[in-house]
């Protein structure tokens, strides 16, 4: 890096209610936060002058120059390390790691490292490191590229992990997940990289505070109202989740459906209040159900929520097995059928 | 096959100033920096290494008598520590391993605070930010990528190569022979030449992984492997303090001056256990172990100054008195650590509130106060 670089003018986001895909919303966070914040740095495999794999990174490279929007070597490993390093010097890294997984050479760093350092320093370092990560399945991958490891990071503590469900959803999480202190690993559900929604990208210009309000890291919330069971799920599974609700509904189930948002920590008042409303409970995700997502909400929701309990809280979601070939994932993946004939069963309790 | 490689622990062409007898050799690249070394500065590395092999053999005394959970000596490598951290300004930044206790006194960490690791009342100890000196990093070779990405870091700051040397900064990170088998310090070292970030990456090959020897890591010197990231590298006599002083001084001026990074490795030698769990007597000989006990880098630096008349039994018997009174901090403050409060593990697991902590917080709270008159 030399100090004559010429950086780019960094023109002003544009502001108002804009019909974005997700993928698009996301860039456009990374945008804001990317103005607002001279700190805010993009690291990652051809996250420049491609825009990433994804091209959500696409246009940044041009707009802020290559010491914010940096090609990395090809390492996991090293890009979470020396962006630690960054973050220890005062910076805020947002990493890409290209494919869900592709995050297994960086997990020591992750864990062992990002995680504790707040800890370990008894509060006196910061490390905030946004980690964001294209996953789960549906689009035809090859192998490795269809993956939904989220629970192994929400089960180590001092690491922050969500998913985003929707563009509105996704601009307003990135640039939270940015502003927040702690290492935040945010997962985003590949297959709705093209899905269109409406995002209020708020006034144009700059430095009005980049995604300030930090609660939407902390919460779920109740995307759909009903009456006689809830469907717990998150990012890529609401959009199932909410489809199997519109076909209940045809056939006189009203089903309440709670967009998780974030699986550490997890929001259980408000699952749980839903609960005790509908007395019945379903959770689906693509990661495997053995230790999965569902078995901490079955567990919680049954703590909390016993004498509401019309049936036992069950699961849809992957089997125990590598994630299959594409030609058979929609046989893996939970389906709208296959959370329907879950949804039957807890009904017929 | 090349005829008769230099293996591992080949001494040809170590960069070496002072001879195990203290007689200082004339070396044309080093001398300049070497030179900057006042009898009074001299006599300050002299002090911090005495200093640093007392703590040492105090901190394995509180292990033996269970004051301590575990004691990870330096004893052997004091010059390579003390030489490496005099070279530093107060501006640099370190990232050790969990032996660099001679560097952490350099540093102006107190080494009470060393111990509480080890005590097993803090993970940390000191405040890494105002001693420049991050915290020790146990899991083996993961914290030289944290000093490569500060190092971007102090380039985004433009705090490299500006001419001003009270401003100009460097990052300097110690590692051992077996890590630099880890693929994080490869991996460091492709990221820090591609930035040509102002690091010194400083490998201390005391010659031992707990029990495996360098030659289990590497059949040729370490150093010889940064050249192929293009990275240059430097092979030192560990066991001189002067040397390590004027090769790291030089390194981190390279570092600090837009020169980019530097591998130095130090040749020195463990010479006690990897901890106190530890049994070197299982592999390997009393007789490598008298031959180093016999280039102790103490003494060398001992033999040095007596050679130039600058050791004067004034300075001696206070430094004695000095040295004791460390040891009688060390063991008085380490005694009186007691053990933190419980609830206290629940305190900065994040940066902001975390619902689950909290709940479990609360939880543990009720449950402790449920035992009446416990006086838990």
């Amino acid at each position: 890096m030399t100090t004559t670089e010429i950086r780019p003018a960094v023109p002003a986001p544009a502001g108002g209610v804009q019909r974005l895909t997700f993928a698009k919303a996301i860039t456009a966070g990374l945008r804001r936060a990317m103005a607002d914040d001279p700190s805010v740095m993009i690291m990652g495999e051809d996250v420049g002058r491609l825009g990433g794999v994804f091209r959500v990174t696409d246009g940044l490279h041009a707009e802020f120059g290559s010491t914010r929007v940096v090609d990395t070597p090809l390492a996991e490993s090293g890009i979470v390390g020396t962006a630690i390093g960054l973050a220890l010097r005062g910076y805020r890294p947002v990493v890409e790691i290209q494919f869900d997984g592709f995050v297994f050479p960086a997990f020591d760093q992750i864990t062992t490292q990002l995680a504790k350092m707040h800890y370990r320093s008894r509060g006196q370092l910061t490390v905030p490191v946004v980690i964001r990560i294209p996953y789960a399945g549906g689009i035809g991958a090859v192998e490795h590229h269809s993956e939904s490891p989220e629970v192994l990071f929400a089960h180590t503590a001092g690491l922050r992990v969500v998913s985003p469900s929707s563009p509105a959803e996704a601009y307003t999480m990135i640039r939270a997940a940015i502003a927040s202190p702690d290492p935040v690993l945010f997962f985003e559900p590949k297959v709705r990289y093209w899905d269109k929604g409406e995002v209020d990208l708020g006034p144009s210009g700059t430095a009005h505070g980049a995604g300030a309000d930090l609660s939407i890291l902390d919460t779920a919330r109740v995307v759909r109202a009903g009456t006689d069971l809830t469907l717990v799920a998150y990012g890529p599974t609401v959009a199932t989740a909410l489809g199997a609700a519109e076909s209940a509904a045809a056939s006189g189930t009203s089903i309440e459906v709670v967009d998780l948002r974030a699986l550490s920590p997890l929001d259980l008042p408000t699952v749980a209040a839903s609960v005790r409303k509908t007395r019945r409970c379903v959770v689906v995700h693509e990661a495997p159900v053995l230790y999965g997502a569902g078995a901490e909400v079955a567990a919680r929701v049954t703590e909390e929520c016993f004498y509401h309990l019309e049936a036992p809280v069950l699961r849809v979601g992957g089997f125990h097995m590598p994630y299959p070939v594409a030609k058979v994932e929609h046989d893996y993946l939970p389906s709208l059928d296959r959370v329907l004939d879950a949804v039957d069963r807890a009904m017929g309790f | 096959m090349t005829d008769s490689p230099l293996g591992p622990l080949s001494e040809d062409g170590l960069v070496r100033l002072l001879t195990p007898a203290g007689e200082r050799i004339a070396s044309p690249a080093y001398d300049e920096h070497a030179a900057s070394l006042t009898p009074q500065t001299l006599r300050g590395m002299y002090r911090d290494m005495v200093l640093a092999r007392r703590f040492d053999v105090e901190a394995t005394a509180l292990q033996r008598q269970g004051e301590l959970a575990l004691f990870a000596q330096a004893l052997g490598q004091e010059a390579a520590q003390i030489g490496s951290a005099y070279a530093l300004a107060p501006q640099d930044h370190v990232f050790p391993s969990y032996r660099e206790h001679g560097v952490a006194l350099v540093r102006g960490v107190d080494l009470v605070d060393v111990l509480r690791l080890f005590r097993g009342v803090e993970h940390g100890g000191w405040d890494p930010v105002a001693h420049g000196f991050h915290l020790y990093t146990l899991v083996v070779g993961a914290h030289p990528l944290h000093a490569t990405g500060y190092a971007m870091g102090v380039q985004r700051d433009g705090l490299v190569g500006t001419g001003d040397a009270s401003r100009d900064t460097a990052v300097l990170t110690y590692f051992g022979d077996g890590s630099t088998s880890q693929g994080d310090v490869n991996e460091a070292m492709v990221f820090a030449a591609v930035n040509q970030a102002p690091l010194v990456l400083f490998c201390q090959n005391n010659q031992w992984a707990i029990s495996e020897p360098t030659t289990s890591q590497a059949i040729a010197p370490i150093a010889n492997r940064a050249p192929g990231f293009g990275i240059p590298s430097v092979r030192v006599d560990g066991n001189d303090v002067v040397a390590v002083y004027a090769v790291t001084a030089a390194a981190l001026e390279r570092a600090r001056t837009g020169g980019g990074p530097t591998f130095v490795e130090a040749l020195t030698y463990r010479m006690g256990a990897h901890t106190t769990s530890d049994d070197p007597s299982r592999y390997r000989t009393s007789e490598q172990e008298q031959h180093w006990r016999q280039r102790d880098p103490i003494d060398r630096l001992r033999a040095y100054l007596e050679r130039l008349g600058e050791l004067p039994e004034v300075f001696r018997a206070e430094l004695a008195g000095e040295a004791e009174a460390l040891g009688e901090r060390l063991r008085t403050q380490v005694r009186a650590m007691g053990r933190p409060a419980a609830d206290r593990m629940f305190e900065h697991v994040y940066a902001t509130p975390h619902a689950v902590v909290e709940t479990e917080r609360e939880w543990f709270e009720a449950y402790e106060a449920s035992f009446e008159g416990s006086g838990r």
